[in-house]
């Protein structure tokens, strides 16, 4: 069943200068720019994702991070074959994605956010029963994997309401169901926690890593909560403007784009905020509360001054927050790229 | 894995399997039709209504004239032809296919069937054919009512042959219909909005169709080209198929050797239809960008 190259390798997933590019057509404000529009329209060309190489072994929980366009979904699009890219090449468990044959559409699942597979008047399980149809799968199995699933993420009594009266959360629970039914052997996650409450997004994180631990599925995640990200990823690999900017462990991100650790200082009465602010690090003072940041190579030097002689009733020392290393470096990205990288042509 | 099983079997179970989804298909859309119950009784029932007031109209029509026959048709024969090609319609007709087909791609929910091991031409022909059973178990009784009612007009039944024939023209002539309407709705992938270009064709269908009158009234209209009439021209199109043709058939107005020569430029059409469906289908995909996030 499997290719013989993917067996050798382990490696799953396999993209080689992967560029998709898009026309998109200017039209200028105004009602006789719109006359104009019909006869002569201006066109260029924007590339939501040139040149990605990436490699993905069998196994691997990979986030894709980036800004809004950076080209994330356009890279899982590709690879679940939906769009057919400008230049490169991909291969996905074997196969290119965009030839889109049966042998490998049996094999992935693609869930998005916002998107739903479920038919939107029925109750789930008749979609469940037409996964199974569909993907071929013996009833026996069929009915053993749907109540496991059905078990961890605890929907059973969904099964039978017409899927439109279901909450935002539930339905996504059910949509994973269904991407799960047939086992895939890769799946692509595209926000699949947007909008969900923290009971959710903990339901669905824990959902994920016991079935991609159980079954070794490789699976890659796009997402804007570093939530995700930190309770299910090894690897993060960080996209803007359609390139890939970093790809690497998580802790790693963390040692290698920050200079400082957050010092929260809580103190019984006013703070003394003209003595700390000697030290020469940026304060934020909010009542009793004084939160600094403090350069990582000087932190074990300075903490123990701000300590002595003052009446400090807690203290806390923790890293940056993921959130804003991320954001960050795609700021960082952005002014990077302009004036250096590509000197014309950006959009 | 436990599929593989079943993936690994011979030509005749393969179909078997096609056949089972394709079961399973047609009765998740004949659950998802009737979900709506009010909406889906008024839908029928409004459709049916035009076949009364066409009745009034022609009754009208020839009561104004002061003639017994309008190009070869009677009043009894024109009630005839219009009953029947109501029931052509209810086989060739696909309301909402190409807008649907056409919305699917704007607002990206096609992505569903690029994803999964599913054609998506086959699943539309599934969900048409639950729609059209539907419709018919609804549709039998107003439609046994007014047939009850006209059964003066028509002339003696033909014979079994001819039913026959009759029977394959209303079958090939829903093919017929839902190809052609699945290939217009997937000139989405190319224009975003495809309404007007529905709308126009709707417009040249239900002239060419004779659905708004026997075509063969059409014989004395002159094309400009010597010795053709307009009849001579839309006599090879595909539209008379969505139904003057089975009425005609049906009427004895087609027999013998045109029979079989409407028959086969019938199934002409309908390969035809078919191929264009595919081609739109796979040049539509490849061009697709996946639209709506």
């Amino acid at each position: 069943m499997h290719n013989r190259s993917e067996e050798a390798n382990d490696r799953v997933i396999e993209v080689e200068g992967l560029t998709k590019e898009y026309r998109v057509y200017d039209k200028p404000e105004g009602l006789w720019a719109s006359v104009q529009g019909l006869f002569h329209r201006k066109s260029r060309t924007i590339a939501a994702l040139q040149g990605v190489d990436l490699q993905v072994r069998r196994g691997e929980f990979l986030a894709m991070l980036g800004p809004n366009g950076a080209g994330k979904t356009t890279f899982l699009k590709l690879l679940s074959g939906i769009i057919t890219p400008s230049r490169g090449a991909a291969r996905v468990l074997g196969h290119v994605p965009w030839e889109r044959n049966d042998d490998f559409r049996r094999r992935f699942a693609l869930v998005m956010g916002q998107k739903n597979q479920l038919w939107w008047d029925l109750p789930a399980a008749e979609s469940f029963r037409l996964h199974q149809e569909i993907y071929r799968i013996e009833p026996a199995h069929f009915a053993r994997i749907r109540d496991d699933l059905v078990d961890m993420l605890d929907v059973g009594r969904l099964l039978g309401q017409p899927v439109r009266e279901l909450s935002l959360g539930e339905r996504m629970k059910l949509e994973l169901v269904a991407a799960l039914l047939h086992e895939p052997e890769v799946l692509f996650l595209d926000e699949p926690t947007i909008g969900l409450d923290v009971v959710a997004q903990h339901t669905i994180h824990e959902f994920l890593q016991t079935v991609q631990r159980q079954r070794a599925v490789t699976v890659i995640l796009t997402t804007h909560y570093m939530k995700d990200v930190a309770a299910l990823c090894e690897r993060v690999v960080v996209v803007t403007r359609g390139s890939i900017l970093y790809d690497g462990s998580l802790e790693q991100i963390v040692d290698r784009f920050t200079t400082h650790k957050v010092v929260t200082l809580d103190f019984e009465s006013a703070p003394p905020v003209a003595q700390i602010e000697r030290f020469g690090f940026p304060a934020e003072v909010r009542g009793p509360r004084v939160t600094l940041r403090i350069d990582r190579t000087r932190i074990a030097a300075v903490l123990p001054q701000l300590l002595a002689d003052r009446q400090i009733r807690d203290v806390s020392v923790e890293d940056v927050p993921l959130e804003e290393i991320v954001a960050g470096l795609f700021r960082g990205a952005a002014a990077q790229q302009e004036p250096a990288a590509e000197p014309a042509g950006v959009p | 894995m436990n599929g593989d099983t079943v993936i690994a079997s011979g030509p005749a179970t393969t179909l078997g399997i096609r056949l089972h989804t394709w079961w399973r298909m047609l009765v998740i859309c004949l659950e998802e039709r009737l979900a709506y119950r009010t909406d889906f009784a008024l839908g029928t029932l409004m459709r049916f209504l035009p076949i009364v007031t066409q009745i009034f109209l022609w009754t009208a029509v020839f009561a104004a004239a002061d003639r017994s026959d309008i190009a070869g048709y009677s009043r009894d024969n024109i009630i005839a032809y219009y009953l029947l090609t109501m029931i052509t319609r209810a086989f060739s007709s696909m309301p909402g296919l190409s807008s649907s087909i056409a919305r699917s791609i704007r607002d990206g929910s096609v992505k569903k069937y690029l994803i999964q091991p599913v054609d998506y031409v086959g699943f539309l022909l599934a969900a048409r054919v639950a729609h059209k059973l539907v419709y018919y178990v609804v549709a039998i009784l107003p439609f046994g009512f007014v047939f009850f009612l006209c059964r003066n007009y028509f002339p003696p039944a033909p014979d079994g042959l001819t039913i026959a024939a009759y029977l394959l023209s209303l079958l090939l002539s829903f093919l017929l219909g839902f190809f052609l309407e699945a290939t217009l709705g997937m000139i989405g992938f190319w224009f975003l909005e495809v309404s007007s270009i529905i709308f126009t064709y709707m417009l040249f269908q239900y002239l060419l169709s004779g659905h708004m009158f026997p075509l063969d009234m059409l014989a004395g209209v002159p094309t400009g080209l010597a010795g053709v009439s307009l009849a001579d021209v839309v006599r090879w199109l595909p539209f008379q198929y969505t139904a003057y043709f089975p009425a005609s058939v049906w009427l004895g107005k087609v027999q013998g050797w045109d029979l079989v020569g409407g028959l086969l430029l019938e199934v002409g059409w309908l390969a035809v239809a078919i191929l264009a469906c595919r081609l739109a289908w796979r040049r539509g995909t490849r061009r697709y960008s996946g639209f709506g996030g």
